[in-house]
């Protein structure tokens, strides 16, 4: 093991900032000290000490995590390839940022509630969300289509950087309630500049509520790299509202686990909000719509590859001989099958009836609705068949 | 005369504004190097440079009210909401604000500023990517609000547009963004806040604007070889109307339709109805009718065929005018 000490800025983001990005502005400034990155397990595999963070994981549990890391990742270039035939309308990949997804999502209990933008299918993961749920959305047929509260999972939130509210607002009523229990509320890199977001930082910061804020900082909003949104790194943000901030390597699994853990314990403990930002990289496109190749270079995800969240995981295993290759195969095996089970029931999810867009409005018959529902009914039946 | 998509005449017309004009700014999030999600902002950040093409923090109350300062300086910037469905964290600078400064300041302060939106469904998107929220700008005092449907009028009505010394709410129909037309740069083009016939006709007037314009002329091809005759008018200008030519045609025609994929209720239909009631009460052989949205939120993409009213609905409600 080696001392993870602060370094001379994160060597990823000086480079790219410096080198293959047009920087209008010198980065540095404003920042007194080079950021520090919370890491428990380098890229090589190699476990690392934190002088704050430690964690103590059987051979059993890092298996288990490794096993949710590469069952994601399948389910995900599952979606990618759904959507690419058609399937869905449009996927958001979460490729490069299953540690921080698994990480987070294993710290929570089953109390805790969290709250995701539309790219947390990780988390989602681990909430017991079952992954065809997640597709619904993406291929047209409903708006979310799980219930939050079955899960403690909210519904995926697509206007950017709303959820950070509600998070808050739920950890108050949590508070209220005296429940030991936290929330915990995602969002990204380009969200940090909404009003929404510097919002809630206000409202957790003065409520002390219990919610952690789980910045994803992938590099990337689309097309615009983190220096349009900030000129310095995001967790610093935090101190401004009150509270800590932590920078963690956002692909390491190990961190992104004990960095949450202690964040939601603070928080179920009446010590309030933290933010965590979680150093990572967008390694697909935006969504399926988005071309990266018009706005970065390829040498930056090259870069990025060599820092891949479950080959590290992988690494760490062969050499301190957690796993066999039996196990590898395994979970290879299982993937494909859940890969597999997510695509047949994907093409088997139904359109939904026509009328259903009528469902759920109101909680209560409302006579607007009614009128035009009743009226859409009798010019669908005047259709020979009923059927446009 | 060039052919070009809906998308690439605005992005011509939002060069030439820039050429003609050294305070015109492009303001939005991705519309510098990606030139936009739709890319009607393509290669302008290349040729007018980073301050005059500006990519935005993710922060949509921030870009029109900074777009405020600027006019404010004397800049005229063309702020671009991504979709639809995220003017709303704009909307308390742009009701508050925008449509407001001018008058306080007894007209001192002119707010050269145009907010474009791509906006509409029909291209299979999640939610918050297909809403046509018009109704919410046309209600507010001191917006203009227009809405191109097609390449030559989305080349020339942007210029007019930036150069309006109002605050301008344009909207652009996303489905209609790969259409494509003969564009004349150097015509005289119709003023901006005109309606416009697309289709003459003696039977019926359907009133239109932006996606709709298109499938109410399918709808006015379709009935032709049945001996219907359907007047086709795209409003174009949605705040101020011109009323001038919607009373002059339907007086003519008795018969009145409009059509738009807002909701009906509340919608700018109603507004039109009621003018056309107080004005034309006497030529009139129907009440006017509307097709349009349901009063739901906008539906999954799977359904919105059903939501989005199409050539038949347009014509059922045609058919119900002669039911009368
Ligand atoms: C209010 C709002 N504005 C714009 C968009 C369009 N949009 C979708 S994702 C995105 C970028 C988000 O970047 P970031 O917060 O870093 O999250 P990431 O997608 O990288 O996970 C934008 C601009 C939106 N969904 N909501
Ligand atoms: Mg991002």
């Amino acid at each position: 093991m080696r001392v993870n000490r602060p370094k001379d800025g994160d060597p990823i983001s000086v480079a790219l900032n410096a080198q293959e990005r047009h920087v209008t502005f010198d980065a540095s400034r404003g920042a007194e000290a080079p950021p520090e990155l919370v890491q428990l397990l380098t890229p090589e595999g190699e476990r690392v000490e934190h002088p704050a963070y430690d964690i103590d994981l059987t051979p059993e549990e890092v298996r288990g995590l490794y096993r949710d890391l590469v069952l994601v990742r399948r389910v995900d270039m599952e979606a990618v390839a759904l959507q690419r035939q058609g399937e869905l309308g449009i996927w958001a990949s979460l490729l490069g940022q299953e540690a921080a997804q698994i990480g987070s999502g294993r710290a929570l209990t089953d109390a805790d509630m969290a709250f995701p933008t539309y790219r947390e299918h990780g988390v989602a993961w681990c909430r017991g969300v079952d992954p065809v749920n997640l597709l619904g959305l993406f291929r047209g047929v409903n708006h979310g289509g799980w219930d939050p509260a079955e899960h403690n999972f909210h519904l995926y939130t697509i206007v950017i950087g709303s959820q950070t509210l509600h998070a808050v607002g739920y950890a108050m009523g949590i508070q209220r309630d005296g429940a030991d229990a936290a929330t915990i509320v995602y969002f990204g890199d380009g969200a940090t500049s909404q009003g929404d977001v510097n919002e809630s930082f206000i409202w957790a910061s003065v409520f002390n509520a219990p919610v952690v804020f789980f910045c994803q900082n992938n590099q990337w909003a689309i097309s615009e790299p983190l220096e349009k949104q900030s000129r310095i790194p995001l967790y610093r943000r935090a101190s401004g509202f009150g509270f800590p901030g932590i920078r963690v390597d956002g692909n390491d699994v190990f961190a992104c686990l004990a960095v949450t853990r202690q964040a939601l314990k603070n928080a179920r403990e009446g010590q309030g909000p933290t933010l965590i930002e979680a150093f990572t990289y967008r390694m697909g496109a935006h969504t399926t719509s988005d071309d990266p190749t018009r706005y970065r270079v390829a040498g930056e995800l090259e870069a990025w590859k060599l820092k891949d969240p479950i080959e590290r995981v992988k690494a760490y295993m062969f050499k301190n001989q957690l796993a066999d290759q039996d196990f590898f195969d395994s979970i290879e095996a299982e993937a494909a099958d859940l890969g597999r089970d997510v695509r047949k029931r994907c093409l088997e999810m139904p359109d939904p009836h026509p009328l259903e867009i009528f469902e759920h409005v109101y909680s209560e018959p409302h006579a607007l609705l009614t009128e035009e529902r009743e009226q859409y009914a009798a010019y669908l039946a005047s259709f020979e068949g009923g059927e446009r | 005369m060039t052919t070009l998509t809906l998308a690439k005449a605005i992005n011509e017309g939002l060069r030439t504004a820039m050429e003609d004009d050294s305070k015109v700014l492009i303001m939005g999030e991705d519309v510098g190097k990606l030139g936009g999600v739709f890319r009607v902002t393509d290669g302008l950040q290349k040729d007018f440079g980073e301050s005059r093409v500006i990519d935005t923090p993710l922060a949509e109350s921030g870009i029109i009210g900074t777009a405020i300062g600027l006019a404010l300086r004397g800049y005229r910037p063309v702020c671009e909401i991504q979709f639809d469905g995220f003017v709303f964290p704009a909307a308390d600078q742009i009701i508050t604000q925008l449509a407001k400064m001018p008058l306080r300041s007894l007209g001192k302060i002119k707010l050269p500023v145009v907010v474009r939106i791509p906006c509409g469904g029909g291209i299979g998107a999640v939610e918050h990517h297909s809403e046509s929220p018009e109704a919410y700008f046309t209600h507010t005092g001191g917006l203009r609000v227009v809405a191109c449907s097609n390449p030559v009028d989305g080349y020339h009505m942007i210029q007019q547009a930036i150069r309006c010394d109002d605050p301008v709410i344009f909207f652009e129909p996303k489905r209609r963004y790969w259409d494509k037309a003969e564009v004349e740069r150097g015509a005289a083009p119709l003023a901006f806040d005109r309606a416009q016939i697309v289709r003459p006709g003696t039977d019926v007037t359907v009133l239109t604007y932006g996606p709709m314009v298109k499938t109410c002329l399918e709808a006015a091809a379709a009935v032709e070889q049945d001996g219907r005759s359907l007047e086709v008018i795209d409003l174009r200008s949605l705040n101020p109307l011109d009323t001038e030519m919607v009373f002059e045609s339907v007086r003519r025609t008795g018969r009145c339709v409009v059509a738009h994929e807002a909701p009906v209720f509340s919608g700018l239909g109603a507004e039109l109805a009621a003018r056309i009631t107080e004005a034309c009460f006497y030529s009139l052989e129907a009440p006017v009718l509307r097709a349009g949205g349901f009063s739901t939120p906008y539906p999954p993409s799977r359904l919105e065929d059903h939501y989005l009213p199409d050539l038949d609905r347009v014509l059922d409600a045609v058919d119900r005018t002669f039911a009368f």
